[in-house]
């Protein structure tokens, strides 16, 4: 193209004489900055005049050293970024004076980023155009943004005081914001209000290690200390839960796997009559049955037409060739009324044994059921006399080789520990994040 | 496209227009402010050279927007109490002409709105909401700025204009809206807030140790 336009020559750096001290104030941002601090005297400069005046001294006291160096490069956020400003700023909370450190990051195409410290938790900070939309969440105030909820952590004023390097607007000691944050960790939403606007920014939670790599610093990062109000928590109970609900998933199907391939046979049924004091031998032996195949469990189920009453059963189990014999007893017992709280019940008509695990052969069952003559009703005996009779009709019956789901729940009894004592510890992370904030939790046993 | 090639009226240096619908522009050798009223070229004044600027864009940088290329072809210079910033001049492949905003290295592209009805100067306050193409715009910020200067070709004749307010809206996204009251009535322009990389420019500056 035949151009009578001579682009604009290689943009340069500049340096400056201090008018105060006469030191070098070298500028990084090519004329971005309105504000420059000379890094001899701490005189806070107006850049946008070429004269320099002279807009504050600060004071001694209120001097830091950055732990980032002005003029440090480093990659960070999808670009290489320059420190070309640092200041510090703090809120006051009964009492107490919180300060952190903002580096003011600076690339000539991509713009501003910010770096900010608080007791060794770092955060990647860009500024956003976007206007968050407030909402209450759970009678707190919040914003949604990108189609997340954040929470309102904190809000306070904020001074700032200290400053170094330069900044593209008018920046002092002394200058105060209201500064409120909003978390959806590791995400933070801050709205700095001032009388003429709300200005937004976003961060991300960045660790001091990550810092450290970023601007290649010597040495380690320092330690961070307590829980800040992005950090994401390590205690993220999801992932722990879905591995739970996979491997409850696998003994589930493991147990459906045995089930299936339980015989769960009925090798013995029948039914009997019991009347107390007709003079014969209570206890009788059922025919022989067959228990086939491999080991397996074993389970009587008695059921018996008692009302308000109760039946005990003495069982043995006895193998035909071996002699063998495994004993146990049941009750079944059942009581039925009405009082002031309306109808009641207690107990059943029926109960089960269950014996784990009998070998294969032949057997039988001695049964020996007893009840309480006196509990029965008066009827006339051959003899002509009036006594007491109590009586029932039962039903016994035995299958061999059924599925048994003991086992399944103590395993997923067992697998629950540790993601349970995970979510214990990650509520005991979120409380100490929310003690720091304007909503701190309820705490149980005093001040 | 057509590049009408005429005569600066001050000095008769050759004059080229590279966008058929450019308004102004500046004669490259003598600085005159030059109207065009078509065909007829006007000197209406003379324009001071622009002070050093540290944008990365300029006159002829290119880039992408939305599925089209597009070129730089002018730009105008505001500042306010708190600085300054770009709106440069930017023509579409399909000839039609929009605005790339450069404040402090955020970048925004927006067009002209269609004519309608908007609040006039005296209701327009902060935190103000009105809705356009049914998204609600929030007035985020009121600036009082002025004309800094110009380069290369405008789609307006733009000077001899004081004072202008301009109503910044924001939405609760990356939409964004802009109240220009530098003319009676109102006009409305609308965009979108733009990440550097996003727009593919080419033809930047350079600047010294940043490669």
């Amino acid at each position: 193209m035949s151009s009578p336009l001579v682009a604009p020559p290689v943009v340069k750096t500049k340096s400056l004489s201090c008018p105060n001290c006469g030191g070098p104030v070298e500028l990084r941002g090519f004329g971005h900055a309105l504000t420059v601090v000379c890094p001899q005297c701490f005189s806070v400069l107006d850049a946008s005049t070429p004269e320099l005046k002279i807009l504050q001294q600060i004071e001694e006291r209120w001097r830091r050293t950055p732990k980032i160096p002005l003029g440090t490069r480093g990659k960070i956020g999808g670009g290489e970024f320059e420190v070309i400003g640092f200041q510090t700023r703090s809120v006051e909370e009964d009492g107490e004076t919180f300060s952190w450190d903002e580096y003011l990051l600076f690339n000539p195409y991509k713009g501003f980023r910010y770096v900010v410290e608080y007791d060794g938790h770092w955060n990647f900070v860009t500024p956003m155009e976007a206007m968050p939309h407030r909402i209450a969440l759970g009678g707190r105030p919040g914003v949604i943004f990108e189609g997340r909820r954040f929470k309102h952590f904190s809000g306070a004023e904020a001074v700032t005081t200290f400053v170094l390097g330069e900044f593209p607007w008018r920046v002092k000691t002394g200058d105060k914001v209201i500064d409120d944050d909003f978390i959806d960790p590791p995400t933070v939403l801050s709205a700095e209000t001032t009388d003429e606007e709300v200005t937004w920014s976003r961060g991300e939670y960045m660790t001091g290690a990550e810092i450290w790599k970023a601007f290649a610093l010597p040495g380690p990062a320092p330690r961070a200390s307590g829980v800040y109000l992005n950090q994401p928590s390590p205690f993220k109970s999801g992932g722990m839960w879905t591995s739970f609900g996979g491997m409850l998933a696998m003994v589930a199907a493991l147990a459906i796997f045995f089930s299936v391939f339980s015989a769960n046979r009925t090798v013995f049924e029948d039914h009997y009559q019991f009347q107390t004091g007709d003079g014969r031998e209570p206890s009788f032996v059922t025919p022989i049955f067959d228990l086939k195949g491999r080991t397996a469990s074993l389970e009587l189920t008695v059921h018996a037409n008692v009302t308000n009453d109760w039946a005990y059963f003495n069982f043995a189990l006895i193998n035909e060739d071996t002699g063998n014999a495994f004993d146990f007893g049941r009750e079944v017992s059942y009581y039925t009324g009405s009082d002031s709280d309306g109808p009641w019940t207690e107990g059943g008509q029926t109960s089960t044994a269950y014996i784990p695990s009998v070998p294969p052969g032949r057997y039988y069952l001695r049964v020996e059921p007893e009840m309480d003559a006196n509990a029965g009703s008066f009827v006339r005996a051959s003899n002509g006399k009036m006594t007491r009779v109590n009586r029932m009709s039962y039903s016994i019956t035995l299958k061999h080789d059924v599925p048994d789901y003991t086992w399944f729940w103590i395993v997923a009894g067992l697998l629950m520990i540790p993601p349970l004592a995970h979510t214990v510890r990650g509520r005991n992370f979120e409380v100490r994040r929310w003690m720091q904030s304007d909503y701190p939790p309820v705490q149980h046993g005093g001040n | 496209m057509s590049q009408p090639i005429s005569n600066c009226p001050n000095c008769g240096a050759p004059v080229q227009f590279r966008w058929s619908g450019a308004a102004q522009t500046a004669c490259p050798f003598c600085k005159s402010i030059i109207v065009r009223t078509d065909i007829e070229l006007k000197n209406v004044g003379e324009v001071a050279d622009l002070p050093p600027d540290p944008s990365p864009i300029q006159l002829l940088t290119e880039g992408s927007f939305g599925g089209q290329r597009f070129n730089v072809t002018g730009r105008l210079v505001y500042e306010y109490e708190n600085g300054g910033w770009n709106e440069w001049h930017i023509v579409f492949s399909d000839g039609s002409s929009g605005w790339l905003a450069d404040a402090q290295l955020q970048y925004a592209i927006s067009r002209l709105a269609p004519a309608q009805a908007l609040p006039a100067q005296a209701e327009i306050s902060r935190g103000k909401v009105m809705t356009f193409n049914n998204v609600e715009f929030e007035v985020a910020t009121l600036t009082l700025a002025r004309y800094k200067g110009f380069e290369g070709e405008l789609p307006f004749p733009y000077y001899g204009k004081s004072d202008m307010l301009f109503a910044d809206l924001r939405t609760t996204g990356s939409q964004f809206g802009t109240l220009d009251y530098s003319e009676d009535p109102a006009l409305l322009y609308l965009g979108e807030w733009v990440e550097f990389d996003q727009l593919q420019l080419k033809n930047l500056r350079q600047f010294e140790g940043w490669a």
